[in-house]
């Protein structure tokens, strides 16, 4: 699939062999090829017109390098604008400068891999950063959520709140953080249940969660299969709770995942990790030139400009 | 919101009307394919359209109804229920999909739609790899008055199949619905899983399972045809359940699916409760999906 996504894209850049610059023209069909190319890899139609329109901008007029085809130049083009989109070269970590206990809440859609997320950061702030990490569940909604995270927990070594029945989230969520104050505890992860953008009784309540908690990060979890989707979830999250990161999940999956670059482009919030399976140890800093890559299909092209 | 949106959209379009040139073609394009169609199933429902209407003189509200009619015609020959056959008694379902799909969910809700029909579902709780997976599926047992087998944890899930099957046959269960780990489908060894649970079931029924159901988000993109591809060849499943269409998310992928594959669509799950499945319904589903 990747392969004939990359000779399609070349098909047409190779007619466009041997000028000195890009002209509009050429430019104009490389980037039609461009835009069926991101929109099958579900980048979402708003994002893929802004982003169209500022390559275009940079495209026209480049002059065209000895070594390599205008179609080749075009792809580089496009590949660095969308590293720069996905938030340029390196990763961004989650942050851990404030006062402990330092709370961070999980947010997104049902299933998208909120529950894991939070046993697999835990397990990674209290290896990788030597922190106390304490595990909360505040989903009242799925059946044995809160059994779910407190197994993760136990599986990751990693404390979890102990379970009481008939709290709200929001009283959870301030036991949390007395008991972390009390037992001193730098980092509290606090899970919620998977909600739509579109219940608002559930925005809501989310809403309450973050007042109470005043998380030093909120961090939408995300799967790398959403579709169109991605920027109504997007935009509805973070006009509700200020989204400061983003978590893509099911990165070991064969998806494109375009719904990182709308994710991104819409809440401007950095992309800072990617679930790579379902083990606790499958968490990896994101790397925008990597997933850039991936969503448009392209191997050795980049490189092979890089070299020019 | 969403609705109010929707509202004002209608009102602003609704009524006037205009020709049906390229530009208005090219904007109809661009609701499919916001709606998760994909570039080329978009392109040509739209080239469809074009042939019959291109040119004349209407109305936005004529437009999207024509268009929904359109694509209620891809759909229509995949809206099947799911029959149970008297015949296989149990009658055995095996539940399959990628992580967090609404396997486990979709099969409480279909445990409280069989009891209701005075069928005696019996759950099996094959999902002995995720955390709390095997309790998360005994309290739809609960909530729907149905027994629920369950093995040790990361017990193997083929033998736990078989002994249901025994044990359900004993009981005189009449529907058993198999409750999976989740799993991508990339991955090839828990594909071969997948596959070892159907060799032992047919140890016991070699008719069995006599439907086999991916789950599928609608929130998914285009990696959904992989799914069903793979999930198709690996397992060969019968039919499609589609969940979370309550939310923003519009599903048009299913008409890609519908075109690729073929494959029954079941049933749509439009909440996180017991009674939130719905049949699928071919004119609702497109209706919805052009924004009617
Ligand atoms: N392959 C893969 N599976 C994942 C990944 N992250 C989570 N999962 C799986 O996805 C499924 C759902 O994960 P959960 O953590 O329960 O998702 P959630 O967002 O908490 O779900 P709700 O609380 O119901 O909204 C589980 O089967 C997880 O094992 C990942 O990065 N890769
Ligand atoms: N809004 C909505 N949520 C749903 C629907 N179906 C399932 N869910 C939710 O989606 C989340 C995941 O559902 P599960 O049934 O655990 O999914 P699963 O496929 O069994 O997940 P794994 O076993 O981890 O692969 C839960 O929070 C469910 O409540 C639906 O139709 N609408
Ligand atoms: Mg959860
Ligand atoms: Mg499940």
């Amino acid at each position: 699939m990747f392969e004939a996504l990359s000779d399609k894209l070349s098909g047409v850049f190779d007619r466009l062999r041997g000028r000195g610059t890009l002209g509009e023209a050429d430019v104009a069909e490389a980037l039609r090829e461009v835009r069926l190319a991101l929109l099958d890899a579900d980048v979402a139609l708003p994002v893929v017109r802004d982003f169209i329109a500022r390559v275009r901008e940079r495209a026209v007029g480049a002059e065209v390098l000895e070594s390599v085809t205008p179609g080749q130049q075009i792809v580089k083009i496009v590949n660095d604008a969308l590293v720069e989109q996905l938030g340029g070269a390196g990763a961004v970590p989650v942050n851990l400068n404030a006062a402990a206990p330092i709370p961070i809440l999980m947010v997104g859609l049902q299933g998208s891999g909120k529950t894991t997320t939070a046993g697999k950061l835990g397990l990674r702030i209290q290896t990788r950063e030597r922190r106390r990490v304490l595990l909360a569940s505040l989903d009242t909604q799925r059946p044995a959520a809160q059994l779910q995270l407190q197994q993760l927990g136990e599986r990751a070594g990693v404390t979890s709140l102990p379970i009481v029945a008939g709290q709200t989230p929001v009283e959870i969520a301030r036991r949390a953080l007395d008991t972390a104050r009390r037992e001193v505890f730098d980092v509290v992860i606090l899970d919620t249940a998977g909600r739509l953008s579109i219940d608002a009784a559930l925005m809501d309540e989310v809403r309450a969660i973050r007042d109470v908690a005043a998380p030093a990060e909120t961090l939408l979890v995300v799967d790398a299969m959403t579709g169109q989707d991605a920027v109504n979830t997007a935009r509805a999250f973070n006009e509700a709770l200020g989204v400061t990161g983003i978590v893509l999940t099911r990165m070991d999956g064969d998806a494109r995942g375009g719904a990182a670059l709308s994710m991104r482009a819409v809440t401007g919030a950095p992309i800072k990790l990617a679930g790579t399976g379902e083990k606790l140890e499958a968490l990896e800093d994101f790397h925008p030139e990597r997933v850039a890559g991936r969503i448009l299909g392209l191997g050795d092209v980049v490189g092979l400009v890089e070299k020019a | 919101s969403r609705s109010t949106q929707k509202l004002s959209d209608g009102i602003t379009g609704a009524f006037t009307r205009r020709k049906l040139d390229d530009a208005a073609l090219e904007e109809l394009e661009e609701t499919l394919i916001a709606a998760d169609l994909g570039t080329e199933v978009a392109a040509r429902v739209i080239a469809a359209f074009r042939r019959t209407r291109f040119g004349r003189e209407v109305t936005d509200e004529e437009v999207k109804t024509a268009l929904a009619g359109e694509i209620a015609e891809i759909l229509a020959p995949v809206a099947r229920p799911l029959e149970i056959d008297p015949a296989h008694k149990p009658f055995v379902v095996l539940v399959v999909g990628v992580n967090g799909t609404g396997k486990t969910t979709t099969i409480g809700k279909l445990a409280q739609h069989y009891a209701e029909a005075g069928l005696r579902p019996m759950l099996v709780a094959g999902d002995t790899f995720r955390a709390a997976a095997v309790e998360q599926l005994q309290i739809w047992g609960q909530r729907t008055s149905a027994p629920v087998i369950a093995g040790a944890a990361n017990a193997d899930a083929a033998g736990l199949a078989f002994e249901a099957l025994t044990r359900a046959a004993a009981e005189g269960a009449d529907v058993v619905l198999i409750d999976t780990a989740g799993r991508l489908h990339n991955k090839s060894v828990l594909m071969e899983e997948l596959r070892k649970i159907i060799r032992v079931i047919r140890k016991h029924d070699p008719s069995a399972p006599h439907a086999t159901l991916l789950v599928l988000d609608a929130t998914t993109g285009q990696n959904a045809i992989q799914q069903v591809r793979v999930f198709k060849e690996m397992v060969d499943i019968t039919g499609l359940i589609v969940t979370k269409l309550d939310g923003s998310a519009r599903g048009g992928i299913v008409v890609a699916l519908a075109e690729a594959f073929g494959l029954p669509v079941h049933a749509v799950g439009v909440g996180e409760q017991a009674a939130d499945l719905r049949p699928f319904d071919a004119e609702d589903y497109a209706r919805g999906l052009v924004g009617t």
